[in-house]
């Protein structure tokens, strides 16, 4: 059978999603906002959820997200997302309402709004890019950023006495009584984007089935602020990003529910 | 058996390689001396015929650039 035979509509596994547009994204090549763009719409596709989604886009690399993805957006100011999302839901209590957020928005300037909103039980998804950097305004050190990790503005490395030590955000939320399911992902490979998909689906669900506040983590690369290639970065990320922030579902409430 | 095949938007596509590196069966390359409008080096197919359509590059791809085609064939 030749190529020509095998490329017909019928056969077709997979594809750019129906609801992530033509626009060419502006992230740097192999960035880790397209894989969870692209999931993202795939699962609200998925879900039937097109028309009943509202989105909230962050301050950072991913705040054109709404020029990409095809449902309704609102732009929240900096890492003022949850609170934003909070209203949204409440006066939307049948929508779909999520924010998009990376380390620098959510856990820096943001972090008491994504406390809050978390500990309230909100019935909203924080969907959390972390890749331990601020990579739009050009590599600086965030609250996540590793130990001896090197910054433009560590650049001996970050040291506990100058700088303090990595924010682990995900943990942390895990430990709040308004939330439902924690989960931290990657997306550096085919199995990881599978395992996240599921976790961000299982977060979206629990939304519109008004149970608790849902975070997912993603552990992301930043390939231009760490100085490295796409494929070097992914290798770095699980040498060194894995030890810190472990891969896994911290929390689910709804499993503990079945269990018991 | 499984035969594949893919597209590859390759206006779209960045160069990052993500693909390369998830192909199980190693026949996706970078276009040697070749770039896109934006400059980029894209990403191409070669031995064709040996694609299962796994679509592993499809789902790396964080541009979504790469459409899989497959069919069953009966050997």
């Amino acid at each position: 059978m030749t190529t020509q035979d095998i490329i017909r509509p019928e056969n077709l596994v997979a594809t750019k999603p129906r609801l992530l547009n033509d626009l060419t994204m502006h992230y740097c090549p192999g960035c880790s906002h397209g894989v969870v763009h692209k999931l993202i719409a795939e699962i609200i596709d998925e879900m039937g959820l097109a028309e009943k989604t509202i989105a909230i886009s962050p301050v950072g690399c991913a705040v054109f997200a709404y020029r990409y993805l095809d449902v309704d957006w609102l732009e929240a100011a900096h890492g003022r997302a949850p609170a934003l999302a909070s209203a949204a839901k409440r006066l939307w209590p049948d929508r779909l309402v999520f924010t998009y957020q990376g380390d620098g928005d959510l856990a820096c300037i943001g972090a008491g709004e994504t406390i809050h909103a978390l500990n309230r039980g909100e019935k909203i998804t924080i969907i959390f890019i972390n890749n331990a950097i601020y990579g739009m305004t050009g590599g600086q050190m965030a609250p996540t950023t590793l130990m001896g990790m090197k910054t433009s503005t560590c650049p001996y490395g970050r040291q506990a006495d100058l700088h303090g030590y990595p924010l682990n955000i995900t943990d942390l939320a895990a430990q709040l009584e308004g939330t439902a399911f924690v989960s931290r992902q990657s997306v550096e490979t085919v199995g990881a984007i599978l395992k996240a998909k599921k976790a961000i689906r299982h977060a979206f669900e629990n939304s519109m089935n008004g149970i608790g506040s849902n975070l997912v983590e993603i552990v992301s690369t930043c390939s231009s602020g760490w100085k490295t290639s796409p494929v070097q970065a992914n290798k770095w990320m699980e040498e060194n990003m894995f030890k810190y922030y472990h891969i896994g579902d911290i929390k689910d409430i709804t499993k503990e529910q079945s269990t018991h | 058996m499984n035969q594949g095949a893919i597209v590859i938007d390759t206006c779209r596509c960045k160069g990052c390689s993500l693909c390369v590196e998830a192909c199980p069966l190693h026949i996706l390359r970078l276009a040697p001396k070749r770039v896109n409008i934006k400059g980029y080096p894209y990403a191409e197919q070669v031995n064709v015929e040996q694609c299962t359509g796994c679509a592993s590059c499809a789902i790396v791809c964080p541009d979504a650039c790469i459409s899989v085609y497959r069919v069953k064939v009966k050997m």
